[in-house]
């Protein structure tokens, strides 16, 4: 590319102030909004009697303390990294999908199936054959409703929390009926054949290969909204479907693709979840990481790269909380209410954020 | 009768980031006069009387009302100091009735449902002293836009506003509603109320203000008596420098039929008939204009030509070929350019920047995209030729597009439709809205694009607009084509006998 002399120096100034602009909205908002959040969790602490500032030792210091506590961190962020960063792609087009986590148990039914079903492949295949099950069942699960909003109008907010329930207690009626393991007590699966483990990667930690798919996916998908042709128009059509239309441009399609693209993320972190963790599918083998990755992605400012960084929050808030009700006897109800304020306050400035963009 | 200063902004300055939409602008407005606010888009027109109205806050600089300095941090402070706005995009709630919009936030619910009575009968009273015929009960997404103004008007006075400011009141109007609301700017005046009125058309400032003042560049740069002023001297303190009022207009060298219409008729998106059997031809290098009021079937017949409305019957050919039915890609690809009527719904993204706004229709042709991937120099460097060309403010294709006045915002669509190379153009609305500046590049370049063999459509209910640039004019009403006539001033009764529906055989021929 050639160098045109596009502005002078005012030009150059106002895209410095610009840039300064997105990055106080990108970082300091959401700094704020988990520092204020924290603060809030160690007042109600200290208000219930507890140690307000173990909060803070425990999220900000026994999160990273050792290898152990960053592994089971890290693998708390592959499926919140993958959700959210998936959503980003949903939430740019305008699609509020609700529906990740039905999507992460549609994903884990079928890679369950594929990794118990199969013996003898060669492990990269096998691993390779289970992932791709996950994602395109998400995929599925979610084009359902992106195919009822696209042929009918009929809300996707609706219709993907009423799939998280199909698929929940699809979930529950496999594992106690045609899916049990025939020599267990509990429902579950049959455990998934060896060569279908994801492999682990720091020894004495259940962090498997995941993270670094994760981290992959969560790049390409900036990508493919940033920098590819496919992406802008998901963008266009999410922003205004109405010049999308006068574009030219496919509304229903993109909806569609943003859509199944979001469900595929889910569908992965799925799999990853039977394939990389628990090796057996359960009735409840997600704490809710589908719901939490709506917080991911809206704290990432719909940005799959920041999906990384808030992806990477909420699993140490999640170990934190772990951390909480082991060492400092915290009772769960509380835990909950502290991670319902972070939730809160992050949305809060989110919208902040959105307001200061319009009045730039 | 103009009388003693009412209201003063003094050394008013507004700064938005590193954007100064106001450096040092200093207004008196007199009391009963009507007074203009005239300049091109991006001036601060509409930043200083925001100011004015309370909904901004000056970053500098003093507001007096009868030499008393007052602050005002709100709308509703504006109001108490009598000073109300009717904003350019109505601030109605559009399935309240009129009574339930006036008296919003004005009290407690049960207060205000035992005194609406009451405020039905003010409401009325007002309307019938002012001539408004507002009707306190009407839902007022059921009224016309000339209608909903009106209400918004009558809110301000409901609300004892002294100083009332009208931004871009004639913009969205018709001929006939902006004759009628002049006559009533003259009747408020009459009745004691001070008007300032920003606007960048000379005809009407010149036909119905006391004093004018002209913004350029962020600053009041003159104000002058109506009576003491031309409009091509008003025009050239708005611009900095002489205006083309004329255009030069080579003669048409009409070439091969382009586009051929044979019979179209749709109906528009609540499933009425909207456009009714309508035939014409639009030749290589002419501009064919479409005249009407607005609301009979124009933009329907654009919307249908571009693909975006189904056609119920007839057929369109596009270079000898049927396209009747065509999808907005397939006339794209075609190389159908395309105006449209709303560029904030359709022709931009407003979030977007300026080269996002660029590539709207070609994000996956060669030129912009390889492999999937954007290619991004090529998009920068094809937006700043844009830019270049039609002088667009900034002159950055990565600012905001939102951030852009709007005759900025039409300069990067025409530039962008224009750069397609299309053999066929289709345009509603050309120069909506924006300024004589932007008015002039926008128009300079059409008939460029024309005189190189462009076919052209010009879909507008601005006359000015069509006699400046068409070859000839079609009149379209209720759906129909009522008749054809050359762009010639002298016409203009026919034309607006033709758009109020009377055929061209009907009309006796000037004595």
């Amino acid at each position: 590319m050639t160098a045109v002399p596009l502005a002078g120096a005012d030009g150059l100034a106002a895209r410095n102030s610009r840039r300064l602009a997105s990055l106080v909205r990108a970082i300091v908002l959401p700094a704020a909004a988990v520092v204020i959040a924290l603060a809030c969790g160690a007042l109600l602490l200290y208000a219930t009697g507890f140690d307000g500032a173990a909060l803070f030792r425990v999220m900000l210091v026994d999160s990273f303390a050792d290898t152990r506590s960053i592994g089971e961190t890290l693998l708390k962020a592959i499926p919140l990294i993958l959700i959210g960063a998936g959503l980003c792609v949903a939430f740019r087009c305008g699609i509020w999908n609700i529906g990740a986590e039905g999507q992460l148990y549609a994903g884990a039914i079928a890679a369950t199936l594929v990794g118990t079903s199969l013996h003898g492949l060669p492990p990269a295949l096998h691993i390779t054959l289970v992932i791709i099950a996950g994602a395109l069942a998400g995929a599925f699960w979610a084009g359902i409703a992106g195919a009822l909003r696209v042929a009918f109008g009929a809300s996707e907010i609706v219709t993907t929390i009423m799939l998280n329930y199909v698929a929940l207690f699809l979930t529950s009626w496999l594992v106690t009926g045609p899916m049990k393991d025939a020599g267990a007590a509990y429902p579950q699966s049959a455990r998934l054949a060896r060569e279908a483990w994801m492999p682990r990667i720091i020894p004495e930690t259940r962090l498997h290969l995941g993270i670094l798919v994760a981290l992959a996916l969560a790049g390409l998908l900036y990508v493919f909204l940033f920098r590819m042709g496919a992406g802008y128009r998901v963008r266009v059509v999410g922003t205004s479907a109405d010049a999308a239309r006068y574009a030219g441009m496919n509304v229903g399609r993109n909806m569609l693709l943003a859509i199944c693209i979001s469900g595929a993320m889910a569908g992965l972190a799925g799999a990853f979840e039977v394939a990389g963790v628990t090796r057996r599918l359960y009735q409840s083998i997600s704490p809710g990481y589908g719901f939490e990755g709506i917080a991911v992605a809206l704290l990432a400012g719909n940005n799959p790269l920041g999906a990384i960084a808030s992806g990477g929050l909420f699993a140490a808030l999640r170990s934190g909380s772990e951390l909480l009700q082991i060492n400092e006897q915290v009772p769960q109800v509380l835990v909950q209410v502290i991670q319902g304020i972070v939730i809160l306050l992050v949305v809060a400035f989110g919208v902040l954020g959105a307001r200061l963009r319009l009045r730039r | 009768m103009t009388g003693p200063t009412f209201l003063r902004l003094d050394n008013i300055h507004k700064r938005f980031g590193a954007v100064v939409a106001n450096a040092g602008v200093t207004l008196d407005v007199e009391q009963g006069e009507i007074h203009a606010l005239l300049g091109e888009n991006g001036a601060g027109k509409s930043v200083a009387m925001n100011i004015l109205a309370g909904v901004l806050s000056p970053s500098e600089g003093r507001i007096l009302i009868r030499g008393e300095p007052i602050r005002l941090g709100s709308p509703r402070d504006a109001i108490r100091h009598g000073i109300g706005m009717v904003h350019q995009h109505f601030m109605l709630v559009p399935n309240l009735t009129v009574a339930e919009n006036y008296i919003l936030g004005q009290g407690t619910p049960a207060r205000l449902i035992r005194d609406m009575g009451e405020v039905h009968r003010r409401i009325e009273a007002l309307s019938a002293r002012y001539g408004l015929d507002v009707r306190p009960d009407a839902i007022v997404e059921t009224l016309t836009v000339g209608q909903q103004q009106r209400v918004e008007i009558l809110k301000a006075l409901y609300h004892g506003v002294e100083l009332l400011i009208l931004d871009e009141p004639t913009a969205v109007l018709t001929p006939q509603e902006t004759e009628r609301l002049l006559v009533l700017m003259r009747g408020l005046v009459a009745d004691g109320k001070t008007i300032v009125f920003i606007s960048h058309k000379l005809d009407e400032v010149m036909a119905v203000s006391d004093r004018i003042s002209v913004m350029r560049d962020a600053r009041v740069v003159d104000t002058v008596r109506a009576a003491d002023t031309t409009p091509r001297e008003l025009a050239r303190k708005m611009v900095g420098r002489d205006v083309l009022m004329e255009l030069p207009r080579r003669p048409s060298h009409e070439g091969r039929v382009v586009l051929a219409v044979e019979g179209l008729t749709c109906r528009d998106e609540g499933g009425l008939p909207a456009v009714r059997d309508v035939s014409f031809e639009v030749r290589a290098g002419e501009i064919v204009g479409v005249a009407g009021v607005s609301g009979n079937g124009q933009t329907e017949l654009s919307l249908a030509l571009a693909g975006l409305l189904p056609v119920d019957a007839g057929r369109v050919v596009l270079d000898g070929r049927d396209v009747t039915g065509f999808s907005p890609a397939e006339m794209s690809r075609l190389g159908v350019a395309n105006v449209p009527e709303d560029r904030h719904r359709m022709g931009i993204v407003l979030p977007f920047t300026l080269a996002e706004n660029v590539i709207l229709q070609r994000s996956g042709d060669p030129a912009f995209s390889r492999g999937g991937l954007l290619r991004r120099g090529a998009i920068t460097e094809a937006t700043a030729e844009i830019l270049r060309r039609f002088r667009v403010k900034p002159l950055d294709p990565d600012a905001v597009i939102g951030s852009l006045s709007g005759g900025n915002q039409q300069k990067l669509v025409v530039g962008r439709e224009l750069a397609r190379n299309p053999g066929f153009m289709l345009i509603n609305q050309l120069t909506r809205g924006i300024d004589i500046g932007a008015m002039e590049i926008v128009m300079q370049e059409v008939l460029k694009a024309r005189d190189a063999g462009a076919a052209i459509l010009l879909v507008s209910t601005e006359l000015e607009e069509l006699f400046s640039v068409a070859d000839r004019i079609l009149v379209m009403c209720g759906g129909e084509l009522i008749g054809e006539v050359p762009p010639e001033r002298g016409r203009i009764e026919e034309i607006g006998l033709m758009m109020g529906g009377k055929r061209l055989d009907a009309i006796e021929p000037a004595a």
